[in-house]
């Protein structure tokens, strides 16, 4: 057994990775399925075990790739904090996968359907490799493998804006991952290491370079353009509105919630003490933009006529919550930027699960298509709802606990008029989530639909999702001791900011 | 592989950054602003290609000659350094046929043997020390060899970004009769 | 365990009654709503010895933040509340089926589905141990009863829908949630506890100030100038709705939730020294309401607007910060819970039976509608304050608190307040009895079915008996003022 658990981290990466042209080599389309979803699980399972191990005050030894010394080679470390997010990303893809059988086949072309489950796979592996790698450069090249599965993914989908949709994120990606390769080469320059934990000791020396400073801000910029942080988020709404469902779920719940993870890490882990003189007015000037994302998004979702395009908005806003969180710069605040990372992945992963049922019997995610449909899908709507409900923050739900956090950050930092600000920007959720729910539950159909409820195989992992959002509303202590132990972990290391 | 990278991060501290050898960096980082001028001016959809390529070419160039460690040879071992000769003395034609310049007793280090070294000390322990053991300091100096290295990943990265890209580029042209990002505009397709 | 049931029991009937309205017929559907309500109705009774005994009942969920768990723990007030509540959704029960059926309402599953999860929400409102608890569930009955406003679907429903929840969900999230947090992060406590928790935490007059107002004006539900709006606005509800929940559950777990904060999260001393400012936006809302209430032709939006100024009875008397004034405010819970559960049903019968909304057409309703009329009269006798009703004791305890408090101007709000109520009530009864009824009338005027005449007699019998019957509940309040009421 604790043979297993030493090989765990790389047999993370290995096992999806290794599925992927597998499932090219079977062009099968369920046997492309049933190995993606094993393979999940398989991950869901040792992340699980790995986040269990440090939770009860074990360790995780760390991974030399091919037993080279971590000078040189390439490393697979497991903290805390990645293992909270690979926990989140193979739970949520554990559960897409099983969702995508039944939406893939409605929306995908039989005979691409093993290169989908592939694009699908390698996608998970580049994230959960961005997570748990400790090689600077391993960020980019696991990046770059998330990011160009991702572009062929979203260009699968039904509509053709699709692809231009693809293609503006592959020219804005490529830029921020140009960028952050950049930032790194100068890193390197400087220290002489790729290695992040030697990183993290040696960039203090150096920490008045401008070479430093560069590579701050280039690394800073890359993973804003792939967290889609206001104002450089102008790829994702199309993304996510013309992307297949199972994609828009998969990535919103992932690919953006793995970048800010990748922030976090930079900022604390490798830049902390390095910024000290530097910070207070780059902290501000992040709230500031922030706080724009926020009320941008929640604004431009309100006048959203698709529900699909409207989530995309309510996504920019919420991932102005998480960096206003890490802003805040105290362990409330942190902590509630983790833990909104995962509550926000929950609930926007389930509530796009949910515009996949929509899509699969009424080929619409319109809200004037959905007027009416509460009565005919209720447990799909009553899915809608409790996402909903936790997108807003209402209490008993996930979306409560984060809000809280950064709240009660926000009152630590002393910024009364911030608390202010977050609450009022709550409302706006309120706005456009009863928008959909007044059109869905008292709306009058333009002509009567003729559809029944979702079949369970999709219903089922929605609900699973969903639930978790209740769930993790209610017994908050698994998830919200790991994010606090990450918050810990990330102020403690490289010094604060 | 120690003695390298020590090597390299002697040579490159904060003083000889700013020394004679900026002037390289000038250029990359002209090329990198034509390339990002390039895909913002975003007329053409190929020409943001191009420019992507371009901008990613110049982070790429910016790696290698961030290799290159003055004096400095390339970086392939050479017989002075080389450890343990007396051991791997059944490996000198193999060696002989990659550097047919360096002196008949020069040995490479035997990648094999680097392999089975780290699967062996992984079972046991987690520090590991790989390749030649010793730590002596070497007698010539190597440029760095690992961002080469790291750039053979970029660049496939970047051969495989613009395969991409230009597909999508081909099918866009298939839906849309265009590849000019203004028309897609004024069709309403980008928003 | 024994204290989830009765708000378990209501959430398990929105999903019975969600199962039934797509298997069974009607009938059996609300015969099944009415049952579950008597066997809540009878949990909540067994509660109610182990309160009288001095015991406190409790229930931990979990701890859904560190220190501020998910926590039941039952206590007198809240122990009233939960009968009030429950109490009357019985004979609620029995009229609804009886008004919805009268008037041929659609989508009735989702109707009595939303009605029992506003009653658990609001049983657990009463039933809260600490102060996140109360907000959950008080966010928890603002979305519960928000398709019951919005129940009719057409544009005006959808509008007053959204003044409802526009008004009430932004105070709660910006007002209310504040105070929550800020409570949280001065005291490092969320528990209820007598004499308070923020008395020798917290100093400064200004911010204990600002507390208080983050919790009165955040308590929307509370219907406080000028957070009133939502009140008439959601009359548009069909009239059990308005009768239970804008009469009772919902308004009264606004009232509720600001007596209990002042009781157990400022304590009486803290407040006394910030008061000043609560009782006179009190006084006014009772002033302002009662006299919006004369203007009114609209039946239902006169008792919504008699609602508002009843209600700030309670928030003065909470703000007066003495045990005698206090024990008024939370017998007026009871009293005007059920005189005016009494009108909003005798408002709906005249619906159902007569098809009048405004008090203009209702001359000689008194002959053609006898039992219902009657009701209203008795329930109208006990809400002005008259013996031998229930209202005069909890006016009684006011106006002594009032005195205690050495406000006399108070005093004379109340009675200037009765005085109005007697304007605005009187003139219905007077209409109904006194006044010829139109020739138009006379063929098409009859009473309501019975299912809808029954319950309004009972409540109206209920506020009679009350009177006498005062002193069990003085007895299970006492405890919380230590003596304090003679």
């Amino acid at each position: 057994m604790s043979n297993i658990i030493e090989h765990l981290p790389v047999l993370q990466i290995v096992v999806p990775l290794v599925a992927a042209p597998t499932i090219v080599l079977f062009r099968n389309s369920t046997l492309s399925w049933i190995l993606a979803v094993l393979a999940s699980w398989f991950c869901l399972f040792g992340s699980i075990t790995m986040l269990n191990q440090i939770n009860g005050g074990g360790e995780i030894p760390t991974y030399l790739i091919g037993g080279w010394d971590p000078h040189v080679g390439i490393v697979y470390q497991v903290d805390i904090a990645n293992a909270f997010i690979l926990t989140l990303l193979s739970g949520i893809s554990a559960v897409v996968f099983v969702y995508a059988r039944t939406s893939v086949r409605d929306e995908i072309p039989e005979a691409k359907h093993h290169y989908f489950y592939a694009a699908l796979l390698l996608c998970f592996t580049g994230l959960m490799g961005m997570a748990i790698t400790g090689d600077a450069f391993n960020i980019f090249v696991f990046l770059e493998i998330s990011s160009l599965s991702g572009y062929a993914l979203i260009a699968m989908g039904r509509n053709p804006k699709a692809l231009t949709a693809a293609y503006r994120y592959l020219i804005m990606g490529t830029l921020g991952g140009t960028f952050i390769l950049l930032g790194i080469g100068f890193l390197y320059m400087m220290t002489g290491t790729l290695n992040l934990e030697e990183l993290s000791h040696a960039v203090p020396h150096y920490a008045e370079t401008s070479v430093v400073r560069a590579a701050f801000a280039f690394i800073t910029v890359g993973t804003c353009i792939k967290l889609a942080l206001f104002p450089l988020h102008m790829w994702l709404p199309n993304c996510y509105t013309y992307a297949p469902s199972v994609v828009s779920a998969f990535l919103s719940a992932t690919a953006t919630k793995v970048s800010f993870y990748v922030l976090l890490r930079a900022m604390f882990m490798l830049f902390g003490a390095a910024l000290i003189a530097q910070a207070k007015i780059f902290l501000s000037f992040v709230i500031f933009l922030a706080l724009i994302g926020i009320f941008m998004g929640s604004l431009k979702a309100i006048g959203q006529d698709d529900v699909k395009r409207l989530l995309a908005y309510s996504s920019i806003a919420q991932i102005g919550y998480m960096v206003l969180g890490l802003s805040l710069d105290n362990a409330d605040g942190l902590t509630g930027a983790i833990i909104h990372l995962f509550n926000h992945a929950l609930t926007k992963g389930g509530l796009f699960l949910v515009m996949g049922c929509f899509m699969y019997r009424l080929n619409s995610t319109k809200i004037k298509d959905l007027a009416g449909i509460g009565k005919k899908m209720p447990l799909t709507m009553l899915a809608f709802t409790i996402g909903g409900l936790s997108l807003i923050g209402v209490p008993l739900t996930a979306g409560f606990i984060s809000k809280w956090y950064l709240a009660m950050g926000a009152l630590q930092a002393g910024m009364w008029w911030l608390l202010v600000l977050i609450l009022l920007a709550s409302l706006l959720a309120v706005v456009y989530i009863f928008r959909v729910l007044e059109a869905a539950y008292f709306g009058t159909p333009e002509k009567e639909h003729d559809v029944e409820e979702a079949p369970f195989s999709l219903l089922f992992p929605t609900y699973v999702l969903i639930g978790s959002t209740i769930f993790f509303g209610i017994w908050t202590e698994p998830m919200l001791g790991a994010a606090r132990k990450s918050a810990e972990l990330f102020l403690s290391s490289g010094g604060a900011l | 592989m120690n003695f390298i990278i020590a090597a390299s991060s002697a040579t490159h501290d904060a003083s000889t950054i700013g020394g004679h050898g900026t002037f390289h960096y000038i250029l990359i980082m002209a090329l990198m602003m034509t390339g990002i001028y390039l895909i913002l001016s975003r007329s053409n959809m190929i020409k943001s290609i191009i420019g992507l390529n371009l901008f990613q070419v110049a982070v790429i160039m910016f790696y290698v000659s961030m290799g290159k460690v003055e004096p400095g040879t390339a970086p392939i071992l050479m017989a002075e350094d080389v450890p343990h000769a007396e051991h791997d003395g059944h490996h000198d034609e193999a060696h002989d046929a990659d550097s047919h310049d360096a002196p008949p007793a020069a040995h490479s280090p035997d990648p094999k043997k680097d392999v089975e070294l780290g699967a062996h000390t992984l079972d046991h322990s987690k520090k590991v020390t790989v390749g030649p053991t010793t730590s002596k300091v070497s007698k010539i100096t190597y440029s760095n060899p690992l961002p080469h290295v790291l750039m053979l990943t970029a660049i496939v990265v970047g051969v495989a970004t613009t395969a991409l890209a230009l597909s999508l580029v081909v099918r866009i042209n298939e839906h849309y009769g265009t590849i000019e990002e203004d028309e897609l505009e004024d069709k309403g397709v980008l928003i | 365990m024994m204290i989830l049931l009765p708000i378990l029991i209501p959430l398990c009937t929105a999903l019975l009654i969600q199962v039934l309205g797509r298997i069974a017929s009607d009938n059996v559907r609300d015969g099944a709503h009415t049952l579950m309500a008597i066997v809540n109705f009878y949990f909540v009774l067994q509660i109610v010895p182990l309160v009288l005994n001095g015991e406190r009942p409790e229930f931990f969920i979990a701890e859904m933040l560190p220190g501020a768990p998910i926590y039941f723990q039952v206590e007198p007030l809240g122990m009233l509340f939960a009968l009030v509540a429950s109490g009357l959704w019985i004979p609620t029960s029995v009229y609804a089926f009886g008004y919805m059926r009268g008037h041929h309402e659609k989508n009735q599953t989702r109707f009595f589905t939303c009605f029992a999860l506003a009653i658990g929400f609001a049983i657990g409102v009463a039933f809260s141990g600490n102060l996140i608890t109360l907000f959950a569930f008080y966010e928890a009955l603002t979305f519960s009863t928000f398709p019951l406003v919005t129940h009719h679907q057409d544009a005006d429903a959808k509008r007053s829908g959204r003044i409802y929840i526009g008004i009430l969900v932004s105070t709660s999230v910006c007002l209310l949630l504040s105070g929550v947090l800020s409570v949280w992060y001065l005291t490092g406590t969320m528990d209820f506890t007598l004499g308070g928790i923020i008395a020798g935490k917290v100093d400064d007059p200004f911010i204990v100030s600002v507390l208080l107002a983050l919790f009165a004006f955040g308590t929307a539900k509370a219907a406080l100038v000028p957070f009133h709006k939502w009140l008439p606005n959601a009359m548009v509800a069909p009239t059990p709705v308005s009768a239970l929940l804008h009469a009772v559950a919902v308004v009264k777990a606004g009232v509720f939730t600001i007596l209990k904060v002042s009781i157990y999260i400022f304590g009486f001393e803290l407040l006394s020294s910030v008061n000043d400012w609560l009782m006179a936006i009190a006084a006014i809302t009772i002033l302002f309401s009662s006299c919006v209430a004369l203007t009114l032709d609209n039946l239902k939006a006169r008792l919504a607007y008699s609602t508002i100024s009843q209600l700030a009875y309670i928030v003065l008397g909470a703000a007066m910060a003495n045990p005698i004034a206090a024990m008024g405010a939370a017998l007026h819970i009871v009293m005007h819970a059920v005189g005016k559960i009494t009108l909003f049903f005798c408002a709906g019968a005249i619906f159902v039976g007569a098809h009048k909304k405004y008090v203009s057409q209702m001359d000689g309703l008194g002959h053609k509608m006898p039992w219902t009329m009657a009701a209203f009269t008795l329930a109208s006798f006990s809400i002005i304050g008259l013996p031998p009703f229930g209202g005069v004791w909890s006016k009684w305890y006011l106006c002594l608190g009032a005195l205690e408090a050495g406000q006399v101007i108070y005093l004379v709000t109340y009675m200037l307040s009765s005085l109005l109520s007697i304007g605005y009530l009187m003139p219905i009864v007077a209409r109904a009895y006194f006044r010829k009824p139109s020739e138009h009338d006379e063929e098409h005027v009859h009473e309501a079915p019975w299912m809808c005449v029954l319950p309004l007699c009972i409540t109206a019998v209920g506020s009679v008996l009350l009177f006498f019957f005062a002193s069990p509940i003085r007895e299970l309040l006492l405890p919380i003022f230590e003596g304090g009421v003679q």
